[in-house]
């Protein structure tokens, strides 16, 4: 009887095994990177807490992720040349593969089939069917003159029409490769568009990618409706400057904010963020800061901005409204703050604090902190939602 | 931060002072520059110092320069590059013996 009882019990729970993992989405899921020890953990922004731990990433030192477009799997690129393919509802690494010696970031294509990463070494960009990583295109860049290496990579993006577009650190070039057609890309290429191009944006609505200049003054523009046009340097005076200040840590670009008809970045080395008409492209501000920002982020309503700091100012983060440009809040949540994060509607900001070993939640309207969930040296946070955000 | 690493120069100066001899970080000041080594040498040399923006600076890639050249870099940073010099922010110290450090191919803590 009683062995009766107990096979019937087993019938019943592999018959209902789906009732231990209930089904739920992906939309409210996110990552954060654990860069010392290669792991991520999957947080949840509806309840504030982490769900999971994935490990064995390799080195996530400068790790960035892309999300496919039914939200399930993030992409992490990691520093070691790693690209892996992490499912968020079994939290288990799907693949993996290593795909070259030394990169720096990726994107997914406008329709979620194709996966790029932009590699410091070998220099170049290579291209993966987001289904099973298999490589699908090789786009080695320009060789440098020592005939050994080529020039590294950056500013990675993908652009309507099936494009990616990326800039070339060492030999200041901007190019795009174009899959509308199929795998074999067509490339574009534009030369001498400015020294040491370090990073890249691209507006929202996939017009204009703008690569920041380390190596002079200016961004140089690529205007995707004409690329006929060529590109063109703006913001003339965006850049370093007569007084070459040191600089700490390279400003990054993602996240720049465009509200209210300006545009708002990062300056490289001076203690501001710089403020530009987004129709002319003219400077028409510089708002004085705490220190050398690394990321300007705009919350989605796009009224206030955030903003953290290089080293040694990078305790700091500093709230600055964009009608007014004054600086509303100047808060101190922690040693090392690398990265925020909003929610796709701008309810909650995460931000890590590498060196307080948490992730913090703040409600960016109280300015208030929410809370906060232990992880290991923290640094990106990336939640789903940027599956459908253009050039993310 | 600041403080400290005035307390630090004061307390060098006074050492180098009193024996002649370069004085060393004492061991709290040695786990924070292991500390800024990592993480924000690291943020461009790569967490592991295997190279990324910046060149490797691992044993293997460091051997056959001087170690007055490296402190000449870490101090007045690398002009067309975006190497920083950190005189701003670290003593000559700190830099010689993260200098040291590097040359002794310390992997990441």
């Amino acid at each position: 009887m009683i062995r009766v009882f107990l096979s019937l019990s087993a019938i019943a729970l592999l018959l209902c095994g789906c009732a231990q993992t209930p089904l739920r989405g992906t939309g409210d899921l996110g990552v954060v990177v654990e860069r010392a020890s290669g792991s991520l953990q999957i947080i949840e922004s509806d309840t504030r807490t982490s769900l999971a731990r994935v490990e064995g990433l390799g080195d996530l030192s400068h790790a960035s992720v892309v999300f496919s477009r039914d939200q399930r799997y993030a992409y992490v690129f990691g520093r070691d040349g790693g690209l892996s393919k992490v499912d968020l509802l079994t939290a288990k690494i799907d693949r993996r593969i290593i795909q070259g010696g030394n990169s720096i970031g990726g994107a997914i294509s406008q329709d979620g089939t194709l996966i790029a990463v932009s590699n410091y070494e070998p220099g170049g960009v290579k291209v993966f069917d987001a289904r099973t990583l298999a490589q699908v295109a090789d786009i080695p860049s320009t060789p440098l003159s020592d005939g050994q290496k080529r020039s590294r990579v950056v500013g990675l993006v993908d652009a309507p029409g099936q494009r990616f577009v990326f800039s070339l650190f060492d030999t200041g070039e901007i190019w795009t490769a174009d899959f509308s057609q199929g795998l074999t890309p067509r490339i574009e290429r534009f030369t001498a568009i400015g020294q040491q191009p370090y990073d890249a944006l691209i507006t929202p609505d996939g017009r204009y990618y703008m690569a920041g200049l380390f190596g002079e003054d200016g961004m140089a523009q690529l205007d995707l409706w004409h690329p006929e046009h060529g590109v063109k340097r703006v913001l003339g005076h965006y850049g370093r400057g007569q007084a070459r200040l040191p600089v700490y840590k390279m400003p990054h670009l993602e996240g720049w904010a465009l509200a209210d008809q300006q545009a708002f970045v990062p300056a490289v080395g001076h203690h501001q963020v710089l403020v530009m008409d987004a129709a002319s492209w003219q400077q028409t501000d510089a708002i004085d800061l705490a220190g050398q920002p690394v990321f300007v982020t705009a919350r989605p309503d796009g009224r206030q901005l955030w903003v953290n700091f290089a080293y040694p100012d990078n305790d700091r983060v500093q709230v600055i409204d964009t009608q007014t440009h004054a600086i509303v809040a100047d808060l101190r949540p922690g040693p090392a703050v690398l990265h925020m994060e909003f929610t796709a509607r701008g309810d909650q900001l995460w931000l890590s604090a590498r060196d307080g070993g948490e992730v913090q939640v703040w409600n960016p309207y109280r300015l208030e902190r929410l809370g906060t969930l232990p992880a290991a040296s923290p640094s990106g946070i990336f939640f789903s939602s940027r599956a459908h955000k253009p050039g993310y | 931060m600041e403080r400290h690493s005035t307390a630090i120069s004061m307390t060098a100066l006074l050492f180098a002072f009193s024996s002649f001899v370069p004085a060393a970080p004492d061991s709290q000041r040695q786990a924070q520059l292991q500390h800024l080594l990592d993480q924000d040498c690291g943020a461009c040399h790569g967490l592991y110092l295997t190279g990324g923006l910046g060149p490797p600076l691992t044993r293997q890639a460091l051997s056959g320069k001087s170690r007055d050249s490296l402190i000449a870099t870490v101090t007045l940073g690398r002009p067309g590059s975006a190497m920083p010099g950190w005189a701003a922010l670290l003593g000559p110290d700190d830099i010689r013996w993260l200098v040291d450090r590097l040359l002794q191919g310390k992997p990441a803590s």
